[in-house]
């Protein structure tokens, strides 16, 4: 059998794959966190928080309307980013022209309640949530199985990943936001509604993430603690892509999946910690991260 | 007023000795010490509490005319708070007894705080053998499981069952290294061989990289040496990777209920674990979970929520022998020579070396029509006797087993 340092490329190849399904998870959390940050300036740390609250919404669905995975998919986003944007309206607005700073900890705060009222009522083990019968299964690539469940998840990032780049810089929508942080006071003069406008950002930001989170509910369980796990990982993803770039956290995310599936390969004691060690390496070499525009 | 403040003054400090005093003997004041927020909070935590509670309540609240009180706090996995906790409880608030503490480091530190205070600590969360080993104390009691019984356990039955070649899932800390251990030596004294194994780190998100270098091992058994929420996780991603369906089988070394209830039994089933108390294991064990269950959100016991609970029942009737609870060390030793008897565990002995003694039981996870009902997980595949389910007495390097004997 052919090997790479020792490992069989079977195996390599099959590692190669199971990163490639962490990095969507990492890529579509680290998209909403550079759409908030790119576009509103605003350092959203609930965002974890946001994620869990997807799944969480997904279960209820599910326990007390019978609600299976489908609707979920598309009722849970739609929950949590109004509950998102009411968070805009209510709170992060005051802090509007504030130091970023104070963003960060007002969404920190909101992401430590939040998970806290979730803990008092669900526990930290979590709640089974059952992949939806179409996607049961799996087929066998010769090198590895992989299962139905986990190949919709890459399918469904990368789609959803090009077409937030696509709204953001393409079409005139995106064309409004970018312009509307570079100058609010001018875009406002030209009649839109910069404050609407940074609502429904931050709304559809949060709609992302509580999006992933409902795909993750059938691979990992739902648990109050799932997306302070992440967030951590999620953020230097986003440091490393460059704070804001849309591109750089999408690319990112599915490179560090691929390189932390590696480590799990040739050192998996180091798998929790390469992340931090490639954001060290990357801000000492190009501050404002890979493909961060230097302010 | 400075004549007033200075009055005040003086007279807290005639009040405060003899309020001081009042604390430490007149009332007898247990504290439950554990993870009550973290991964390991739904195993013990705030439930631990509510169980200490049911065995105070037995007694009315009061023993040998002294009232009982509970305490509770979090010690986050943290030795060095749980020991800043211990050390305050024992010091300023007359703490009597700790109860419960979780996490094999907290344990061991909290093993050395309460002999060196001559208080009473009676474990049932940690899993670490050496509590009643080489780290055995007169005032320590090991109530529920620990390494060893859980490796003779599940190791032991699975090489017999034909399960002879292991791959091993570790959690990479102290804990992890030591279930490995114990597990390996009982599958190579009973015939079996170890393949392989791989450390992950505590409380990784996504295990399927992991199961995969299992799965290339083709060993017949994957053991699990993690809990709570890794093991959680490592059987999910199993499930779903198709790896019991392609012939090999998981084996938890450490599985307590609360972690089946979180995977649901379509992932769980046919899983193979060793456990010290199920709810639903004889009519005493039934009445005395369904008290527990509706005092805690429907949530059934785990085995370390039972031992917290048989625990403080079997300290208080101590107690309640001496009439004081002032000699922590005279008070294990009372807990030693009277036998144990309680709903949860029926009757058992604690050995010198604080080690309780019970049988254990092998379960094998239903599937899901084999359930009737929520919290109906567990078939019983084989009873291990009390006398063969933790380390001989002469095996554990105790000091005072030694001791003991030369008397």
């Amino acid at each position: 059998m052919t090997t790479v340092f020792g490992v069989p490329i079977q195996a390599l190849f099959s590692q190669l794959l199971v990163g490639l399904i962490n990095g969507s998870f990492y890529a579509l959390l680290s998209l909403g966190l550079a759409i908030i940050f790119g576009l509103l300036n605003i350092i959203n740390f609930c965002h974890g928080a946001l994620y869990m609250l997807g799944a969480l919404v997904a279960w209820l669905l599910l326990r007390f309307f019978d609600l299976g995975y489908w609707p979920a998919l598309l009722i849970a986003p739609l929950v949590v980013g109004l509950f998102g944007m009411l968070i805009e309206r209510t709170m992060l607005k005051r802090l509007q022209g504030l130091d970023p700073l104070f963003g960060l900890l007002l969404t920190f705060g909101l992401a430590l309640v939040i998970q806290g009222v979730a803990r008092n009522y669900f526990g930290v083990s979590g709640e089974p949530y059952d992949v939806p019968e179409q996607l049961t299964g799996g087929r066998n690539l010769g090198f590895m199985f992989l299962p139905n469940y986990r190949a919709w998840v890459v399918l469904v990032s990368v789609v959803l990943c090009g077409l937030t780049w696509f709204v953001a810089e393409r079409t005139r929508m995106g064309a409004y936001l970018r312009a509307a942080t570079e100058n609010p006071v001018l875009v406002q003069a030209f009649g839109i509604n910069v404050p609407r406008l940074i609502t429904i950002t931050y709304g559809l930001g949060v709609a992302l993430a509580a999006l992933a989170g409902v795909m993750a509910a059938p691979i990992y369980r739902v648990n109050p603690l799932m997306g302070a796990d992440l967030i951590i990982v999620v953020f230097a993803v986003v440091v490393i892509g460059g704070m804001g770039s849309i591109l750089g956290s999408i690319v990112t995310g599915f490179a560090l999946g691929v390189i932390e599936g590696l480590t799990k390969v040739f050192y998996p004691e180091a798998s929790n910690t390469v992340v931090f060690v490639i954001m060290a390496i990357v801000l000492l070499v190009k501050p404002a991260g890979l493909f961060g525009r230097t302010a | 007023m400075r004549l007033a403040s200075r009055l005040f003054a003086f007279a807290l400090t005639c009040l405060m000795p003899s309020a001081a005093m009042a604390q430490g003997g007149k009332v007898v004041k247990i504290g439950v010490l554990n993870d009550m927020s973290g991964l390991y909070a739904d195993l013990g935590g705030p439930g631990s509490v509510v169980a200490a509670k049911m065995a105070a309540e037995e007694f009315g609240n009061k023993v040998a005319g002294m009232p009982i009180e509970i305490v509770s706090a979090d010690h986050q996995n943290k030795p060095d708070i749980g020991s800043g906790i211990a050390t305050k409880w024992i010091d300023v608030d007359g703490v009597d007894a700790i109860l419960d503490v979780p996490n094999s480091g907290v344990a061991l530190a909290m093993a050395k705080i309460a002999s060196d205070k001559n208080k009473v600590f009676i474990d049932s969360g940690a899993a670490t053998s050496d509590l009643t080993g080489k780290a055995c104390t007169p005032n320590t009691v090991h109530w529920t499981y620990d390494t060893w019984s859980l490796a003779n356990g599940t190791g032991k039955y699975v090489v017999k069952a034909g399960g002879d070649t292991w791959f091993f899932l570790v959690a990479d800390y102290a804990f992890g290294k030591a279930l490995e251990r114990d597990t390996k030596t009982v599958v190579e004294a009973n015939g079996g061989k170890v393949l392989g194994s791989v450390s992950h780190p505590l409380n990784a998100s996504d295990f399927s990289s992991f199961l995969l270098q299992a799965q290339a091992s083709k060993a017949k058994i994957i053991g699990l040496a993690n809990a709570g929420g890794d093991t959680i996780n490592s059987i999910k991603a199993a499930s779903e990777f198709g790896i019991v369906q392609g012939g090999q089988k998981m084996a938890g070394l450490l599985v307590f209920i609360s972690d089946i209830h979180a995977l649901g039994l379509k992932a769980a089933n046919g899983l193979q674990l060793t456990s010290a108390f199920y709810w639903d294991t004889n009519d005493a064990t039934r009445a005395w979970s369904k008290k527990f269950a509706a005092r805690h959100n429907g949530r059934m016991p785990t085995m370390v929520q039972a031992g917290v609970y048989a625990g403080v029942l079997h300290y208080l009737k101590a107690v309640q022998a001496l009439k004081s609870d002032e000699d922590g060390k005279a008070v294990v030793a009372k807990m030693k020579s009277l036998p144990t008897d309680d709903p949860a565990f029926g009757k058992g002995t604690i050995r010198a070396d604080g080690r309780k003694i019970h049988p254990m039981y092998l379960f094998e996870v239903k599937k899901p029509n084999e359930s009737k009902g929520a919290w109906d997980y567990y078939k019983l595949i084989r009873e291990i006797p009390a006398a063969e389910a933790f380390r001989p007495l002469d095996q554990g390097a105790c000091p005072l087993v030694a001791a003991a004997a030369k008397k």
